[in-house]
């Protein structure tokens, strides 16, 4: 397979963002995707919420792992540096990508394979560092890369295209990333663009950990009766608790709610979560709360979504080592190199 | 004492200490070197020790050498015994005509000792015992007790150790005191009880010079502040542990914002060596000067991502302190068996540049010029160094730093060089030397971006799995591989004062033995030109080397013959020229094993033909 550019035919009319670039300068190559494969709605989703938020696309840092998931950073941002990293290792890249400069906004995405199986170890400690990342794991239970086996996302008890059961506990991310002090933490659907991008936007506005669970099918190994990751499966059985609206500061708040029904979270930075309650019990800031819920409706078989909890006071890596404000990577040899005067002091107290 | 005559020498003897791990002798122990090397005389000291943290034996062996020879030189002529458990192997070891050092509180049957040695004993626990009621006191000043012994024994210079604890604890005078008074105590008792000096003897010298006393460790952890690192990852192993905490201590001296406290670098305690080795990348990839540091299982499990960081071609910088094979027990033990596994490690055609220290100047120098490599090349560098060096204090020329010296950070193509337009292509051979440009994440809004994967892509970066497009990468690497030859540290060369037909390579921490070999074959009459190896790919002088000699010996400490595989591989040298000379008991090689190994092969050359016999 070789690259194919993708023309550049822009509408004089394409609408712009407030920097003047167009949704397509947030784009990438064409996907050599499965046509209908889940992943490329989350691609679509990922330059929406970019465009929205007037990111600039060289301020991102895209990075992921090994599978079809993997592949997709390639597709959206093409004016993004992205890093196809190894299988289940993309965290500790995205981590010292990080370390060298804190300035740049960092997306991490992954699969189910990806982290739930072979990066399991590098997905949980990611997250218990607090790593200042916006992660998704695009979620649709098999290994589509290497052509369908169960990853450790499948559900118990859910057929395989073949026929075969599976018999092992599922890992659920979400649960794992509450526990291990993710600070932001959503589910979403690939097909449930309405939902999904303003999640991605809040995620790309925390400051912390932010990972986003996104189930995503694959119409090839995985989308057939039997499958909990199917089109028809998630959409008969998503219990979505909220509705994410992000408001920059910049923008007008005229939307008006009744009492009750609507519950703002101002980010550090300033941008403004509205929340809109599907399930009028339901506190994103309670974590232990939020962890009961998903069990109990799990195991009900529904699959919970939007945004499970945030936390907009978290601190993140960079904090905790106390790392100068200016990025490490563009600290100059006059603030490295401790000269020669040093050594002759150190030298002496050697001998 | 029977016939055998007491040995006698001056400036020129192996003291070992049997002691009991965490017991706190270690200090006193080193305590004790420091004085020897205050009064002018070259101590090459050596810690034995299990891995274990605390109760197990260990031992402390100190060459001291006013002739300046830092190797192992083995065997012991006088032994400190603190451990009753391994006293019989501890008394077995001394040589005829040693002496023994020991706590004579307990009375031991004769059988106990052995009639060719000088036995020397005095009663520590009992003096500590009547001296302090707190049990740790009695213990550490037990320890400094038999360092005043010591000091009288080898007729030293007391006011040389007292300078040097007030030294050590200046500012807090209440350990002064107490420590000086112990010190005086055991002093004293040898001074009164034993007839002092014995006959080994530290005489004031001047062969330390300006040297520094550090370990190769924490030389690489100021080299990795020196050379402009940022970032470290890492994953905790013995021996390479306190590369990190030294780049840490060093840190937080050197790199402290005076402003405001804040740090300008960045230090994470990784699960595992996989996200170690992957922050490194990450960082790396991002612009920063990283490292981390490892040994043999580490680089082991970093293997798939040294094969990424090749083709992605990111400068990463690796210091392994090597040690023996896996799990734990030998693993404290000194080898330099990693050679293969970095050299050509990953999956996938890929070769790693590698540099070999020989003590601790050079892990400094070598630790600082590795991330200038790493950055010229943009590919992986490895600092080859080994317990003997990496945790042992050693004597070492002081360190310099030219204030001119600019940290080369190889071709990062800049926004006003993209804006200029500069042709940009990541993996585009522009200047006919292998190596691309490259461009750092956050550059240009427009220009200069890429996606980094493995091999499958053009030489813009862009998905590519056409074969033409593979082997223009490939190639591309292999001629950056060349030039990296002419940019690795060159090798060292001695020559023999006579021309000699034969050659002996060596590299690393065997140096000190090697350059004692070399004086005592001379001395023997045997000629043999010696190169100490500093980088892989090996530079042509090394080959060229190898064909202007018969034979040449490759000495190292592992059993494979690592070096020499390298050798035959790269330099396509016949293998019968290259003649083994390997040690890998666990501990440092010796002169004595090394010249013995020569003269031996050299003897049999003279009975007949060397083409048929040596190269067996
Ligand atoms: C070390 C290693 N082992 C195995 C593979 C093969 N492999 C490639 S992708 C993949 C699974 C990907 O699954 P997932 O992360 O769920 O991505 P998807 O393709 O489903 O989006 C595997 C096992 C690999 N690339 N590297
Ligand atoms: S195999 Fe599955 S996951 Fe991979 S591209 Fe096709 S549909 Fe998507
Ligand atoms: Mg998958």
């Amino acid at each position: 397979m070789t690259y194919l550019a993708k023309p550049k035919l822009l509408r004089a009319d394409a609408p712009k963002n407030t920097l003047g670039y167009t949704r397509r300068d947030y784009e990438g190559a064409i996907s050599t995707l499965c046509a209908g494969c889940g992943h490329d709605s989350i691609s679509a989703a990922v330059v929406q919420a970019c465009f929205d938020l007037d990111i600039e696309p060289h301020k991102v840092a895209k990075l992921s792992g090994i599978g079809c998931s993997s592949k997709t950073p390639d597709y959206f941002l093409g004016a993004s540096h992205g890093f196809n990293t190894t299988h289940g290792r993309m965290p500790s890249v995205l981590t010292g990508a990080a370390l060298a400069n804190r300035d740049l906004i960092y997306m991490g995405v992954s699969g189910d394979g990806d982290s739930a199986s072979i990066g399991i170890g590098q997905f949980a400690h990611a997250m218990r560092r607090g790593v200042n990342m916006t992660y998704i794991v695009e979620n649709n239970g098999v290994y589509g890369l290497t052509k369908g086996q169960f990853s450790a996302t499948a559900d118990k008890g859910s057929k395989s295209k073949r026929g075969v059961v599976n018999n092992d506990t599922p890992i659920d991310l979400v649960a794992l990333a509450l526990q291990l002090g993710a600070s932001y933490v959503a589910r979403s659907f690939s097909g449930d663009k309405e939902q999904l991008i303003p999640l991605i936007k809040g995620a790309l506005r925390h400051r912390g950990p932010a990972f986003i669970d996104v189930v995503s099918p694959c119409v090839t190994f995985n989308n057939h009766a039997g499958s909990t990751k199917s089109y028809d499966y998630v959409r008969e059985h998503n219990d979505a608790v909220n509705r994410l609206d992000v408001i920059l500061p910049r923008d007008q708040i005229n939307t008006s709610y009744a009492p009750g029904e609507l519950r703002r979270i101002v980010q550090h930075d300033g941008s403004i979560l509205h929340l809109r309650k599907l399930d009028t019990d339901y506190d994103p800031s309670d974590r232990v709360g939020a962890m009961n819920h998903l069990q109990e409706r799990h195991a009900l078989g529904e699959i919970v979504t939007g945004l499970l909890y945030v936390d907009s006071s978290a601190e993140e890596l960079h904090r905790h080592l106390n790392t100068v404000e200016k990025p490490l990577n563009q600290l100059g040899d006059a603030y490295l190199c401790p000269g020669s005067k040093a050594l002759e002091a150190l030298n002496a107290a050697l001998r | 004492m029977s016939a055998t005559q007491a040995i006698q020498s001056s400036n020129d003897f192996v003291i070992k200490f049997a002691n009991v791990n965490g017991s706190g002798s270690a200090s006193a122990n080193e305590l004790f070197a420091r004085a020897i090397m205050r009064m002018g005389v070259p101590v090459a000291p050596r810690n034995i020790f299990p891995s274990n943290i605390q109760g197990m034996p260990t031992w402390y062996e100190m060459r001291v050498s006013g002739a300046g020879w830092l190797g192992r030189r083995g065997g012991c002529d006088l032994m400190v015994a603190m451990n009753p458990q391994t006293w019989d192997r501890d008394i077995a070891e001394i040589e005829p005509g040693g002496y023994l050092f020991y706590d004579s509180t307990k009375s031991l049957p004769r059988s106990r000792f052995r009639e060719d040695i000088t036995v020397l004993g005095i009663p520590l626990t009992e003096i500590c015992n009547r001296e302090y009621s707190d049990p740790r006191q009695r213990q550490l000043f037990k320890n400094i007790m038999y360092v005043g012994a010591l000091t009288a024994l080898l007729g030293m210079d007391f006011a040389v150790v007292e300078k040097l604890i007030a030294d050590q604890y200046r500012g807090k005078d209440k350990l002064i005191g107490a420590n000086v008074n112990a010190l005086k105590l055991g002093y004293d008792h040898a001074q009164a009880n034993l007839s002092c000096p014995i006959g080994l003897r530290v005489e004031r010298s001047n062969g330390v010079g300006d040297q520094i006393f550090i370990n190769g460790n924490d030389a690489c952890g100021l080299g990795a502040v020196y050379g402009g690192a940022t970032v470290a990852a890492w994953y905790p192993i013995t021996p390479s542990t306190s590369v990190i905490e030294s780049f840490g201590n060093y840190c937080r001296k050197y790199r402290t914002d005076p402003d405001n406290g804040m740090a300008r670098y960045a230090i994470v305690q990784a699960e595992d060596e996989l996200a170690s080795i992957g922050m490194v990348i990450g960082a790396a990839w991002n612009g920063s000067r990283a490292f981390t540091a490892t040994s043999g299982p580490g680089i082991s499990l970093m293997q798939e991502f040294f094969g990424l960081a090749y083709f992605a071609e990111v400068p990463v910088v690796v210091f392994d302190v090597q040690r023996g094979g896996p799990s734990t027990g030998m693993p404290t033990r000194t080898q330099q068996s990693d050679l293969i596994s970095c050299a050509y490690a990953s999956h996938g055609d890929t070769k790693h540049v590698l540099l070999f220290p020989e003590d601790p100047y050079e892990c400094f120098t070598l630790g600082a010029q590795a991330f200038d490599l790493a950055e010229r090349l943009q590919t992986p560098v490895f600092v080859m160094l080994d317990l003997d060096i990496g945790m042992n204090d050693r004597l070492s020329r002081p360190f310099e730093w030219d204030d001119q010296r600019r940290y080369d950070r190889g071709k990062v193509m800049s926004a006003e060089q993209l804006d200029a337009g500069k042709t940009f292509g990541r993996y585009l051979d522009v200047d006919g030397d292998g190596i691309p440009w490259r461009t750092i994440p956050g550059t240009h809004p427009t220009k200069g971006a890429f996606f980094s994967r493995g091999t499958t892509r053009n030489a813009y970066a862009k998905y590519s799995e056409a074969g033409t497009d593979y082997i223009y990468n490939m190639e591309r690497l292999r001629h950056k591989l060349e030039t990296a030859k002419k940019l690795v540290p060159a090798p060292v060369v001695q020559r023999a004062s006579q021309p000699s037909r034969f050659g002996a390579i060596y590299y690393g921490s065997t140096s000190p033995a090697m350059a004692e070999a070399f004086a005592l074959l001379e001395a023997q009459g045997v000629h043999v030109d010696i190169m100490r190896v500093r980088g892989f790919p090996f530079a042509d002088e090394v080959i060229e080397f190898i064909d202007e000699h018969d034979h040449v010996f490759v000495v190292e400490q592992n059993e494979s013959g690592q070096l020499r595989m390298l050798l035959i591989n790269e330099g396509e040298v016949d293998p019968k020229r290259l003649i083994r000379v390997l040690h890998y008991d666990g501990t440092p090689i010796t002169a004595a094993f090394i010249s013995g190994r020569i003269a031996d092969a050299l003897a049999k050359h003279k009975v007949t033909p060397i083409r048929k016999q040596v190269a067996s």
